[in-house]
């Protein structure tokens, strides 16, 4: 049994660990239960990495000066400033007052009970799920929560990560722990090889098109198989954002030397005698071979084409190669209900090719695809090109580091060259809270995660892609493929 | 947290799945430090137009909610349920809801009963018949009455007792901290720290 080659350092609770294999999900569980839960109570939770922003955390705060409670554990609590901050001027004082107020209060909460905070203009300021695995305090094994759901970004080091609503956030303060049912497990296994131009994203996004919004509800995803561990942390990164966008809470992938080379020598990151503990722990996670899923489904790596929504949610998605589906052809009553009010609102015609689709902006950024690798992918594909003359193009870094690490290999250059706007790190465009949003009826190519109606600014319409999809639309001014401009025919 | 047995008010026939917590309650709205005052957020977007159905004359003052498949999927927010509790909801009934959205209800005493596909169009086409009618939901009974219409509905056992009892989640949690700190006592080094900034 896996439990005899766990190493010392294992936590305690080893009367609740079962004597069967365990998946990679199930061991991280057990190892933080302060409590088994008995006649249906959730089991207690312990949580190693609170992530905080200004967002979901101030009616928090409030709940405990009104209980006069402090925070248990603000040397495991960090926070950032992402949603509300502008991505041009930052120098100035934001301009939107209920913004301004936001902000201010994370700064008078976060002085008042002892919190790290990342406020603009600092260095290490940026979206909470970029400047987590960046100051290596998201590692395998542990267990981080936020108030946002995209938190499912931090199960790709093999983490239990998950977003929680504010009356969690503030439990989690006063007691860091959560109550917490078990989750069923799900087995997400894509095997083979991605074709050039293919990449993490549309793998996800053909994931949730397979099981639906719906379909994750209640699991947590584990990504296996041979293009998982082919891609890098910011791929994995990408795909376990978005399982939320498929009803599931976490989504996870073993820790392998992709994870440590990643993880090792970032500022928090263990050193030494620890960093050897700790990967002689990391190495015993994986799930145990005869471990089993409670549901498991299958992609094929090798037939994935670029993928992009048509619709409102982000299950409603097709290979870029097809057309806007009929709504008649969809069985579920529901579904087609849903696919009907999706054309309406995105204003598409049932038939149209995906790719005569013209676009009046594409986005480059949010937690889904901010980081270094990402724009250097986007990069890759404009590098010399010009954008289309319609097409307003804004590249968003996932965090200020980011942003000078992209200046330090003259990635910025080749934005501003290609006619796209270079701005300062935050969640920008992705969710219609600060001044970056779509107006009315304008139509978006976008690489973040949600195309929810009104998501990018009220009466906008969104297309999620990859940012390579991103990059070939913004030179077409029409959803295009990487595959379009290498092929010049069209 | 005001104990709940059973909830009796005008119910909603809300013919829509996929309701995404974008649309309870667009973004925009998030930006508030409150925990009230988000009744006016709610639904924003369709509010604007005169025909939906929160809009009619029959289904103002509504108290029950009863929606299509997946409803409160996507961003984590507890402004949706602040939002739809301010309005005047007490329950809402879904043949599946997002794990999160219902989470975050149950804290905030917003009851979340599950019933099937059919058994929502039954409910449905029962409220639709007579407009502005009542919904009785039971907690105790777990049941939902509209009309001559008694369907069950389900909810797991700890969110019902919880909100029978009213109580607070931390307070409840705060009884093993006994327990929270003897785990902590065994935490390995290895594991993050946030403080002192490295």
């Amino acid at each position: 049994m896996s439990i005899v080659s766990q190493p010392e350092t294992t936590p305690a609770a080893d009367a609740h660990i079962p004597e069967r294999p365990r998946t990679l999900a199930e061991k991280v569980w057990d190892a933080h239960l302060v409590a088994k839960g008995e006649n249906g109570e959730p089991d207690l939770i312990y949580i190693d990495l609170h992530l905080v922003h200004e967002v979901t955390s101030p009616q928090a705060f409030d709940g405990l000066r009104q209980a006069g409670r402090p925070v248990r554990r603000p040397d495991l609590t960090i926070a950032t400033e992402d949603h509300n901050t502008p991505t041009i001027g930052i120098d100035r004082p934001i301009a939107d007052l209920t913004s301004r107020t936001q902000i201010e209060t994370l700064r008078r909460n976060a002085e008042e009970f002892g919190i790290r905070l990342h406020s603009l203009g600092d260095i290490e300021q940026g979206i909470v799920h970029v400047v987590g695995p960046q100051l290596g305090l998201t590692m395998p094994g542990i267990t981080v929560v936020c108030g946002d759901s995209h938190t499912s970004t931090h199960g790709a080091f093999g983490a239990m990560a998950f977003g929680i609503g504010t009356s969690e956030v503030e439990h989690v303060l006063a007691t860091q722990t959560l109550p917490l049912k078990p989750f069923k497990t799900m087995a997400i296994t894509v095997e083979g090889e991605l074709r050039p131009g293919v990449t993490a994203k549309d793998i996800i996004l053909a994931v949730i098109a397979k099981i639906g919004t719906g379909g994750g509800q209640g699991y947590v995803l584990e990504y296996r198989g041979s293009a998982i561990r082919a891609l890098s942390m910011e791929g994995r990164m990408t795909i376990c954002n978005m399982s939320i966008e498929a009803g599931a809470r976490a989504g996870m992938v073993a820790p392998d030397e992709t994870t440590y080379t990643y993880v090792k020598g970032r500022p928090h990151a263990p050193e030494g005698e620890d960093w050897d503990a700790a990967v002689a722990y990391w190495n015993t996670l994986a799930t145990d071979e005869g471990a089993a899923f409670d549901a498991e489904v299958f992609i094929d790596a090798n037939e994935l084409e670029p993928f992009v929504t048509w619709g409102t949610n982000p299950g409603q998605g097709v290979s870029l190669s097809q057309t806007v589906p009929d709504p008649s052809a969809f069985s579920d009553h529901n579904e087609r209900a849903a696919a009907e009010r999706a054309l309406e609102y995105m204003d598409l015609e049932a038939g149209t090719p995906m790719k005569d689709i013209k676009v009046d902006a594409v986005f480059m950024g949010s937690c889904t695809n901010s980081r270094i690798e990402d724009l250097r992918a986007f990069a890759s594909i404009v590098k010399g090109q010009k954008k289309a003359d319609h097409v307003r193009v804004m590249v968003v870094p996932g965090s200020a580091r980011v942003r000078i690490e992209a200046e330090a290999e003259g990635l910025d250059k080749v934005f501003t060259e290609f006619g796209a706007e270079w701005r300062f790190a935050g969640c920008s465009m992705c969710l219609g809270m600060n001044p970056d949003q779509l107006a009315p009826g304008e139509r978006c190519a976008s690489t973040s995660n949600r195309n929810f109606e009104g998501r990018q600014g009220k009466g906008g319409r969104t297309h999620l892609v990859s940012p390579l999809v991103a990059a070939a639309t913004a030179i077409r001014g029409t959803l295009s493929s990487p595959w379009d401009l290498i092929e010049g025919a069209n | 947290m005001e104990k709940i047995t059973t909830i009796e008010g005008v119910a909603v026939p809300f013919r829509r799945s996929n309701v995404d917590t974008d649309q309870i309650i667009p973004a925009v709205f998030l930006k508030r430090v409150t925990k009230t005052g988000f009744d006016d957020a709610l639904f924003h977007a369709w509010r604007q137009d005169p025909d939906f159905i929160l809009n009619r004359r029959e289904y103002q003052g509504a108290k029950v909610l009863i929606a299509g498949p997946d409803f409160g999927t996507g961003s984590s927010r507890e402004h949706a349920v602040w939002a739809l509790r301010d309005f005047g909801f007490r329950a809402v009934i879904s043949p599946r809801f997002a794990d999160i959205f219902r989470g975050n209800s149950g804290k905030q005493g917003l009851l979340t009963g599950v019933v099937d596909e059919q058994t929502v169009e039954r409910l449905w086409e029962r409220i639709e018949a007579e407009p502005g009618m009542n919904a009785t939901v039971d907690l105790v009974a777990q049941t939902v009455t509209v009309g001559d219409l008694t369907v069950p509905f389900e909810i797991d056992d700890y969110t019902r007792w919880r909100l029978l009892e009213g109580l607070d989640d931390i307070g409840l949690t705060l009884r093993d901290e006994a327990r929270i700190t003897e785990f902590e006592t065994t935490r390995e080094s290895w594991r993050p720290r946030t403080l002192p900034i490295r």
